[in-house]
């Protein structure tokens, strides 16, 4: 299986997130998301720093895509989504509205936060031109393994939501900007001060969600480390890993390990925690009850 | 012309009383994951859906059958079945979300008119435009994250009708983007056709307090006579840095029975009534409400008192995204 | 935000109430499974409806009463009985007497009741909720039902129906969709 780094979705420092892809071109991963995934605002902010990344990455012999926005409403959005697709780089579509700017026959790839919750649709998105899906982290086990099956009969290849805190929902509304109290035209950039989300407790005290300005997320950190030979076995063809602020290359060198057969699983989750500075884990939308559950022993 | 009321129906009963409380059509499921509220005890068999639909037909309202949730990987045939049933039934239209079941539908049922349902989330013309072109799309539920002047400017830029929602629940998310309920309970508006499901649910009355979980993920307490909304996620009650509050939404439904004359002139060719879910009795007095408002709207005459409040959740109301500062 | 004033539900008389403590439960109990056994002979589909909750059983409690009502649907072949002390059930619906009749006859609308907290419910949700939108779809009528009845069981319904009716202002017969509100 081969790893895939998907886009940031939290909002960094230009020099923080040029400095992440710095460290990631000698990371043991095959491929790449760039660009701004979750709020059109934030990206001016580390504009310049995309195509430096882009080079140093594709030098150094990684495979390189743009993601589109997740959700494109205002004009701007638009043109900046419709711009995407003259850049030259394969682009991974999470918003359809991408799709729509892309010339007829384009080669592209399809992001998690793009429905594709069946082979009908997975088909359709082919014959489109789609060569690469990552599917929706809240998809379970037998219909990953049914999408692989049809995947490898169209020729295109079949990712999964591998590890970090999962995207659950895009809004219209920013709530980190609700949350100080203004509104999303006027939001002063709140979520800069949370580089992996900010954590969402219940009344009782119990962690369940992350804000990060229009996104929802987990409170824990999706991993598949426990089902690694599972979604090999079905042919899934990479495992995607999400940004974080703390120890991700280390995390991007230890499913490498993992995948070489290096670490086992119980060591693979204690390694996580603790390069991470303590997440929790979860791995429930694929072999659980519900998402947050976790197979692995308890922290 | 008069804005198109277009009502919930979760049930035969309801349909019948929304078509006598003056709906012009009405939107209805099958009673099973096909559609996005799955609940228990809703929804129509085949037998009642052709029945239901031509009880309306008889009374010169329209039946769309909304097939809005994302097949099952390995079962899309219950989808397909759907879809061909609805046509069967007499369908006025149906109201899609998926892609792939969009191309089914277009490439074997193109006679059957295709509606865009609210679940996929098209939020600006060139989506819209595309499916149109893609699959002959006719109307497009807009999501209830836009703006009036935003859902103006869309109708400028497209020849599809456009359909908006003005009562009842509302969703906080881009609709069918969101796998908040699944995270909590495993189970989703777009897998199972529910959110926040009755089944995972669990009240605690405790001297006069009652608390809400989903889950096991405590959604809000409520003290003796505060109003008791249901526990959907997105409108808990939580903590975040230094603030407990409902950091996503209020416990408010959506009423924007006073943007009805700017709907209009932003273009919008029909309103939209959440609530499958809701009583007989509630379809039919949100129906006469907005029946009288859009037929005063179209003469020109002041919109009548409004009184829907009451049968909010919460009991409070927001005009939502419709206006910017929602945001 | 707005805010709208509650609706009022008549409350059931407490000194009226306080004489229902005496009923004896046994003969109205017989009497009202079987006025629900042949309500489910006319409305069969009310009980589809149920699903996978047609075996659950069902607490009606009347709070402005001194006596809880147990439904059993059984798959079609319903059991009613009262009790003084409610028994273990898997879902407890909860108001005064005119809400939960109001439900029955449509003049109330279940969610708003449940948002103004004249309703509460308990337990299996799901269960409650398919109950709910079972009974709303068979557009029932208590009083014409209970007119029907004949036989020694339709005595004792009678005589209460008619008490609660002068004494209370509650809706004791269907309405068609015109509001109490």
């Amino acid at each position: 299986m081969e790893l895939t780094v998907g886009p940031n979705q939290f909002f960094w420092k230009a020099e923080e997130w040029g400095a992440l892809y710095q460290d990631l071109a000698t990371a043991p991963v095959e491929r790449l998301v760039l660009g701004e995934l979750v709020c059109s605002k934030r990206l001016p902010f580390y504009q310049n720093a995309i195509l430096p990344a882009l080079e140093t990455l594709v030098d150094a012999g990684k495979e390189v895509l743009l993601t589109s926005l997740a959700l494109v409403t205002l004009k701007r959005e638009r043109k900046m989504t419709a711009e995407l697709a003259e850049a030259g780089v394969e682009v991974e579509i999470n918003d359809l509205t991408a799709l729509a700017h892309l010339p007829e026959g384009a080669r592209f790839a399809v992001g998690p936060l793009v429905n594709v919750y069946n082979e009908g649709t997975l088909a359709w998105l082919a014959t489109k031109g789609a060569k690469r899906v990552c599917l929706p982290p809240e998809l379970p086990l037998a219909s990953v393994e049914t999408l692989v099956r049809a995947g490898q009969e169209m020729g295109l290849a079949v990712e999964v939501w591998g590890h970090g805190r999962v995207p659950l929902a895009i809004s219209g509304r920013c709530y980190h900007a609700r949350l100080h109290g203004r509104i999303k035209d006027n939001c002063l950039f709140a979520c800069e001060d949370d580089p992996d989300g900010l954590e969402v407790d219940t009344t009782d005290g119990k962690p369940f969600l992350s804000m990060n300005g229009v996104q929802t997320l987990s409170d824990s950190c999706a991993s598949m480390a426990y089902q690694i030979e599972t979604l090999r076995d079905i042919g899934v063809s990479a495992l995607r890993l999400s940004p974080q602020s703390v120890g991700f290359v280390e995390t991007c060198g230890l499913y490498r390990r993992r995948l070489n057969g290096e670490i086992d699983a119980d060591t693979l989750s204690d390694e996580l925690v603790k390069v991470s500075g303590g997440m929790r884990l979860s791995d429930g939308f694929l072999t659980g009850e519900r998402g947050a559950d976790w197979s692995g022993k308890a922290a | 012309m008069v804005m198109e009321i277009v009502c919930p129906a979760g049930t035969p009963a309801a349909l019948r009383a929304a078509v006598k409380a003056g709906a012009h059509t009405i939107y209805c499921g099958f009673a099973d994951e096909t559609n996005a509220r799955n609940f228990p005890g809703l929804n129509f068999s085949r037998a009642e859906m052709a029945e239901g639909i031509a009880f309306a037909h008889a009374r010169g309202a329209k039946v769309l059958v909304a097939i809005n949730t994302y097949p099952r990987a390995g079962d899309e045939s219950l989808w397909h079945a759907a879809v061909a049933d609805a046509e069967t039934a007499g369908a006025d239209a149906v109201i899609l979300a998926d892609l792939g079941l969009l191309a089914y539908a277009a490439g074997n049922h193109p006679n059957l008119r295709r509606h865009l349902s609210v679940q996929a989330a098209a939020a600006n013309a060139d989506i819209i435009n595309f499916y149109g072109a893609e699959f002959g799309v006719k109307r497009v539920v807009l999501p209830r994250v836009l703006s009036v002047p935003e859902i103006a400017a869309i109708n400028k830029e497209t020849e599809i009708e456009t359909e908006v929602f003005v009562f009842g629940g509302l969703c906080v998310m881009a609709e069918g983007r969101c796998s908040l309920s699944s995270y909590a309970t495993g189970l989703s508006p777009n897998m199972n056709g529910v959110c926040s499901p009755a089944s995972h649910v669990d009240y605690v009355e405790d001297a006069g307090a009652l608390s809400a979980k989903l889950g096991g993920y405590t959604i809000h307490a409520v003290g003796a006579d505060e109003p008791a909304p249901y526990p959907t996620l997105c409108k808990g009650c939580f903590t975040a840095g230094e603030k407990t509050a409902h950091l996503f939404e209020d416990p408010v439904s959506l009423n924007a029975e006073h943007l009805i004359p700017q709907l209009a002139k932003a273009g919008v060719t029909a309103l939209k009534i959440e609530g499958r879910q809701r009583s007989r009795s509630y379809v039919a007095q949100v129906v006469k409400n907005f029946r009288a408002a859009v037929e005063a709207v179209d003469q020109g005459r002041a919109l009548p008192e409004g009184m829907l409040a009451r049968l909010s959740e919460g009991q409070a109301v927001t005009t939502g995204a419709y206006k910017k500062t929602w945001r | 935000m707005e805010h709208q004033d509650a609706l009022t539900i008549p409350r059931f008389p407490s000194l009226l109430a306080r004489t229902l403590r005496y009923l004896p439960l046994a003969p109205v109990s017989l009497a009202l499974t079987r006025l629900t056994q042949n309500m489910a002979k006319q409305n069969a589909a009310m009980f589809r409806r149920l699903g996978a909750h047609d075996h659950a059983c069902f607490l009606l409690d009347p709070t402005d009463l001194p006596v809880t009502l147990c439904l059993e649907p059984r798959g079609g072949h319903p059991k009613v009985s009262l009790h003084r002390h409610p028994p273990a059930a898997d879902a407890r619906i909860a108001g005064p007497l005119a809400a939960l009749i109001g439900l029955v006859h449509g003049a109330y609308d279940g969610d708003a009741l449940f948002f103004s907290r004249d309703l509460v419910i308990e337990g299996d949700t799901a269960a409650a909720l398919a109950l709910r939108n079972a009974v709303d779809d068979a557009e029932l009528d208590l009083s014409a039902e209970v007119e029907a009845l004949s036989g020694p069981f339709a005595q004792p319904l009678h005589k209460l129906i008619e008490l609660a009716e002068r004494r209370t202002g509650v809706a004791l017969t269907r309405h068609e969709e015109d509001f109490l509100w």
